[in-house]
């Protein structure tokens, strides 16, 4: 089996602004091992958030190869790059991204609702939840929860389809540096003790020196 | 078992926006109940009509000078001569009674009372013909045709104007056109109908409205021939053997009748092609309400999506398909317009209700009919009209990129 679960060989991505063509990606080259906690650094207008798009599955790349855990994802449609994400991927973001009328249990258990899994949904959303330490928050709504809550039930979501890599955006920018610390130091627990590869897109240099890896990203190529 | 959870979820999430989510349903509920209610106070129109006119005794055919088109010119006019020839039991053996009839307005007084009214010139025959029963007081006979009297059967509401009252008026003297007449009996209220009120009316013995009241150019012209058929299944043979007899004695060209014939049939036809295009017109206007509702929920879909971008670029990417979307969106549309459709078709039942309750307090008794076909039609319509423009703002939510979606402000 493939050591490595993500491949990426010489990614490039163009945006056409009207007339302009935009290069965000000019060829990256990106190999992340399985079980590997790394972080993609690079100031803005770097392709950063592009590339985390493309390796989340959100967006395809202009040309080059994608192999995210032996699927081929350049060449999948719309539904199909759905299925990856809801298999693969797990989304962390800067600003939670939690349906807000919904409680903590019912907003963990949505990635299972579009796996067509009908059997076990509450019990797997559960032991995510108690994997986050929130197993005493389960009815709780979003607007009830800290900052620091909230991400972990965001991160909760993320784990609950057991996927390849967790693909965490910013995960501390919106939170205090106390909260902030705690949820690195969940991730990195998470990745030595579940094994779950780990992929954190960040600007601040303290959280990517926990990392094992840092890619740095500059003008749309891996700077090496 | 998706559906029934993506309507859970869509009652959940419009009950978000209580106020939001009760006018747009406002909207649908006006529309479906005023094509309920419309369509159901239309139908009893047409039965009332209709139900009226069958009243009259569906065996009758009504015979007048001229045709309908004016095609023909100096039509001769029908006479009691005719009228004797058709009641001839060996030239016309499907004819069970013929009563011929004069008609015009009169003015009439009793004491300082003065009203108009319409009188009647009418042979025994006509009883019958057309199944007139008295409260009290008794009918035209033979001697008063053959004596010419001035005696005069009245309906119930015509006493009403002239008396006060709709009882104890026979052996009254009331005057027409100035002559005195002794009233001899009064007819059974009949109420309203397709043709005017039958209750308000004057009948004379056809020979003294002849001479005394209504004056024609050749004395034994008449205007108009009731024919009563033995039954109803000889109507058209009887219709035939009437216009037979009239041809001959008219001598009329070939193809060119001087006279028309017209069944209860016909009236009944025409009624309710009337009613019909009535009932069909008031539900159109109706169902445009019911359109703008429609567009009312397209409106606050297209909003709902643009405010919950991020949410639908969330669920995208956890891993749902555009059809997950469409169908959580489309849910909540269908939602807004079932439940507006219910509550549209049980406020229209109670409209149709109390107009007919109003109509028939005014004498006009109209039954709204509410058939299961119309509760069907509105229902499936208004859910039709929740999906039809649930599509658009649903299929606008499923193709956003999740990209773009999650990035949304």
């Amino acid at each position: 089996m493939d050591d490595f679960v993500i491949r990426a060989e010489n990614l490039t991505k163009v945006y056409k602004m009207g007339e302009i063509e935009v290069h965000a990606l000019r060829g990256v080259n990106v190999q992340v091992a399985r079980g590997e906690i790394v972080s993609i650094m690079g100031p803005s207008g770097s392709g950063k958030s592009t590339l985390m798009n493309i390796i989340g599955c959100l967006d395809r790349p202009s040309s080059g190869e994608y192999i995210l855990d032996g699927a081929h994802v350049s060449l999948l449609n719309d539904d199909q790059l759905a299925t990856i994400r809801n298999r693969k991927v797990g989304f962390v973001f800067q600003s939670f991204n939690l349906l807000p009328r919904a409680t903590a249990l019912v907003n963990v258990e949505l990635p299972l609702r579009y796996s067509g899994k009908g059997n076990g949904r509450r019990e797997k959303a559960l032991s995510a939840l108690e994997a986050v330490g929130l197993a005493d928050r389960v009815t709780h709504r979003p607007n009830e929860l800290s900052g620091g809550q909230q991400q972990r039930v965001a991160i909760a979501r993320a784990l609950v389809n057991e996927p390849a890599i967790i693909m965490a955006d910013e995960p501390t920018g919106n939170l205090d540096s106390k909260s902030g610390k705690e949820i690195m130091d969940l991730l990195l627990r998470l990745n030595s003790e579940m094994g779950t590869t780990v992929i954190i897109v960040t600007h601040a240099n303290d959280i990517a020196d926990q990392t094992q890896r840092i890619i740095r990203l500059r003008d749309g190529l891996v700077e090496e | 078992m998706v559906i029934w959870s993506a309507v859970i979820e869509a009652l959940d999430s419009l009950s978000a926006n209580k106020m939001r989510s009760f006018l747009t349903i406002l909207g649908i509920v006006i529309g479906v109940a005023a094509v309920i209610a419309m369509v159901s106070i239309g139908r009893g129109a047409e039965n009332t009509i209709t139900g009226s006119i069958q009243g009259i005794g569906t065996n009758l055919l009504f015979v007048f000078r001229g045709d309908l088109n004016d095609e023909v010119r100096n039509p001769k006019p029908v006479t009691l001569g005719d009228a004797q020839a058709i009641s001839d039991p060996f030239a016309a053996p499907s004819v069970a009674a013929v009563a011929p009839v004069l008609e015009g307005r009169v003015e009439v007084t009793y004491g300082g009372e003065l009203t108009s009214s319409s009188l009647s010139g009418v042979t025994p025959d006509y009883q019958t013909v057309q199944n007139i029963e008295l409260t009290e007081g008794s009918f035209i006979n033979e001697e008063h045709m053959i004596g010419r009297a001035a005696v005069v059967v009245i309906g119930p509401d015509t006493a009403e104007k002239l008396f006060g009252r709709r009882e104890g008026i026979t052996g009254e003297t009331v005057r027409i056109e100035s002559q005195p007449f002794r009233v001899i009996g009064v007819t059974k209220s009949r109420g309203g109908s397709a043709f005017g009120s039958q209750d308000d009316l004057l009948l004379a013995p056809m020979t003294t409205a002849q001479t005394r009241l209504l004056r024609r150019a050749t004395r034994d012209r008449i205007d108009l021939l009731l024919v009563q058929a033995v039954d109803a299944a000889s109507v058209p043979q009887a219709s035939e053997e009437v216009a037979q007899i009239l041809r001959s004695r008219h001598q009329t060209e070939i193809g060119k009748d001087d006279f028309t014939i017209f069944t209860q049939q016909e009236f009944l036809d025409i009624a309710s092609t009337i009613t019909n295009v009535l009932t069909i017109f008031l539900g159109g206007i109706a169902a445009i309400s019911l359109l703008v509702g429609g567009i009312g929920i397209m409106n606050i879909m297209l909003v709902s999506v643009t405010e919950r971008t991020r949410e639908i670029g969330l669920r995208k990417a956890v891993g749902a398909h555009k059809r997950d979307i469409l169908i959580q969106f489309l849910a909540e549309s269908s939602v807004l317009s079932l439940i507006g459709g219910v509550i549209g078709i049980a406020l229209g039942w109670f409209i149709a209700f109390a107009v007919g309750r109003i109509a028939a307090a005014n004498d006009a008794p109209i039954n709204p009919t509410i058939g299961i076909d119309v509760i069907l039609i509105a229902t499936l319509f208004s859910t039709a009209v929740g999906l039809f423009f649930g599509l658009y703002p649903a299929n606008r939510a499923a193709s956003l990129q999740p990209v773009e979606a999650l990035r949304y402000e």
